[in-house]
């Protein structure tokens, strides 16, 4: 089988995402890789780099600068004549383009794979991560999501793949990029971070969010994460949010402070490798996930916590 | 202008789930249904473009079973206008409900078309976007703010890195993100006015779309589930864990 992998990217650097989506596309067959950007050569020679990517295909255009739907749909399902199944990471990039492809492509998407288990056959989570469906496709091509956490990240090195130009599909003319509040942080990111310190409502407000979770999180040199009430109440931006429909994060110790632990919160940490709980309610269903619990007031814990480091 | 909101009838979000024994799916019965809440707040933002004379007739849509119904009283009683239920008892997939929304498009001729990003019980977060794919319009997922200014339509998307702004021509596709907006409860007389708003009942074949599903679903299981772990007692002990796990 030949797979495309969709590169997500910034016109500088490729993400870990897709590195695991690599993984999980060379569990089908060969991989060719593609780049759709705007003064992207760098992103195209690191796909390059990536070991077991048998070609490189960049598609270097200002229509795809911004890798608006629009405009980038049309180029990938181009492509798919070439190739039995594209992947995308299952980042806010993927999940905006891909389904656009599937449906060019009249083939039904397989969203947020966990596994690939035969040729045409995947398990995904359903309802939260609270089941998981084993779903075999029957379209002649194959459109996926890959969940990141799921797949071990390919080498970024050791390949030489052959990079190839690919003519632009245009600009759709149906829709522009206005701008971005991208945050810079100097944590690590979530989705690749290897501890998290993550707050809830109960961290009352923008100000007792930073004085409480962002000094614990640099003592551990962590990623920060939030619940959604968190996020919905202001005390830190959209981006932080973990869970069913925010980031999907996994990494080797997740602390989760003042957050009561509701499904959708679960489904987006419970495949972290050790869970640690502080909450002041001792039947607080995150205890049910935590391998470590400390009931108990956060406003005495965690400046104890920080003493005692 | 119109806007067309297709609204699911899902497992209520405080549900959880449970796994039928045979493995066959999840269990249904006596589980209490509710809207999808990335459509309830569909609704809300379709209401508020009209509250702000943006939009004069918002038609909501569903595509399940007679029970849906209940889902589409629930939108009109928020503010919808009138509904169309496309019954059938059968799963439809991302694919087929963009197809048939396509041909209720057709229909209700709309400017915008406010879906949300993601249905809670299949967790695809497709349609909207393969909706836009199939009627050739622009595409504004995971919505944090909506302004339409004219013939354009400015979209504010919740993206990985923070926020990115898109400029849709209209007519456009727009997926809900959970800070657009708060939808608001209907209130008892909207519930009691909203049982005499027109609501039409179609199937999937006066749209000749045919619904066969492309996934066979072989299996679902139990995600495996995690050891029980351990209280302690106080901070001193915790930090004692983490120092044995070597990460403090
Ligand atoms: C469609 C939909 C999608 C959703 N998606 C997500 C998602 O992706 N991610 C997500 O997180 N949520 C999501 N939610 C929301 C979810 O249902 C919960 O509402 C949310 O996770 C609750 O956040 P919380 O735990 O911070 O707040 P709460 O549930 O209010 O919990 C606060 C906790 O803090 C504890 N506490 C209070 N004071 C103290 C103190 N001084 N010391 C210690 N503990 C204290 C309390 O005991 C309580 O357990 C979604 C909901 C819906 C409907
Ligand atoms: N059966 C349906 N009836 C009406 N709208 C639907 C249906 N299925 C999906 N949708 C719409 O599409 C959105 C995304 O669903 P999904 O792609 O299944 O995650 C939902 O939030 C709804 O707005």
């Amino acid at each position: 089988m030949k797979t495309l992998v969709y590169v997500d990217h910034d016109n500088a650097n490729l993400g870990d995402a897709t590195l695991a989506t690599v993984t999980a596309a060379s569990k089908l067959g060969e991989v060719h890789l593609l780049v759709a950007g705007a003064g992207c050569a760098a992103v195209g020679e690191a796909a390059a780099k990536i070991a077991g990517v048998g070609k490189v295909h960049v598609a270097d255009d200002a229509a795809y600068e911004h890798q608006l739907a629009e405009n980038v749909a049309p180029l990938i399902a181009g492509l798919m004549d070439a190739h039995d199944a594209v992947l995308f990471p299952a980042t806010t990039t993927g999940k905006n383009i891909a389904p656009r492809v599937a449906a060019l492509l009249d083939v039904m998407q397989i969203s947020d794979i966990l596994s690939v288990e035969g040729e045409k056959t995947f398990t995904r989570p359903i309802y939260a991560g609270n089941a998981i469906a084993t779903v075999e496709s029957t379209d002649a091509k194959l459109v996926i999501t890959v969940r990141g956490t799921a797949f071990d990240k390919a080498e970024a090195s050791g390949g030489s793949a052959e990079i190839e130009a690919v003519a632009s599909t245009g600009d759709a003319g149906k829709s522009s990029f206005v701008g971005a509040e991208i945050a810079k942080s100097e944590r690590p990111e979530l989705t690749s971070a290897k501890i998290i310190v993550s707050g809830g409502r109960a961290l009352k407000d923008a100000e007792t969010f930073e004085a409480t979770i962002m000094p614990l999180a640099d003592k551990f040199g962590a990623g920060v994460g939030a619940s959604r009430a968190a996020v919905d109440a202001g005390y830190v931006p959209n981006d932080y949010q973990v869970g069913q429909t925010g980031k999907i994060v996994a990494p080797e110790v997740y602390i989760a402070i003042g957050i009561s632990g509701a499904i959708q919160h679960l489904a987006g940490m419970k495949d972290s490798k050790t869970i640690i709980a502080i909450n002041k309610d001792e039947d607080a269903p995150i205890f049910q996930v935590a391998d470590i619990g400390l009931v108990a007031d956060l406003y005495q814990a965690v400046p104890e916590l920080m003493e005692k480091l | 202008m119109k806007a067309l909101v297709p609204v699911k009838r899902v497992i209520d979000y405080n549900v959880k789930p449970r796994v039928k024994a045979d493995g066959s799916g999840v269990d249904l019965s006596n589980v209490k249904m509710s809207m999808n809440p990335f459509d309830e707040i569909a609704v809300e933002q379709a209401i508020r473009l009209k509250e702000a004379g943006k939009i004069d007739e918002i038609v909501a849509v569903s595509i399940g079973p007679a029970k849906a119904q209940e889902t589409l009283r629930t939108a009109l009683a928020m503010g919808a206008d009138s509904a169309v239920l496309v019954e059938t008892d059968e799963t439809v997939e991302p694919l087929a409900v963009a197809k048939i929304l396509k041909a209720v498009a057709a229909e209700v001729e709309p400017g915008l078309i406010i879906l949300g990003k993601q249905a809670i019980d299949d967790d695809s977060n497709q349609t909207g976007q393969m909706l836009a794919a199939l009627m050739d319009l622009p595409q504004g997922t995971f919505a944090s703010k909506v302004e339409v200014e004219g013939d354009h339509v400015s979209v504010t998307r919740e993206v990985d890195g923070g926020l990115e702004t898109v400029k849709l021509s209209v007519p456009a596709i727009i997926t809900t993100d959970l800070r657009l907006n708060e939808p608001r409860y209907a209130s008892l007389p909207n519930i009691m006015k909203a049982k005499k708003k027109p609501l039409g009942t179609k199937t999937p074949a006066d749209y000749g779309v045919d619904i066969a599903p492309r996934l066979k679903t072989l299996t679902v299981a139990e995600p495996p589930v995690r050891q029980a772990g351990v209280k302690v007692a106080d901070v001193d002990e915790l930090v004692a864990k983490l120092k044995a796990m070597g990460v403090a």
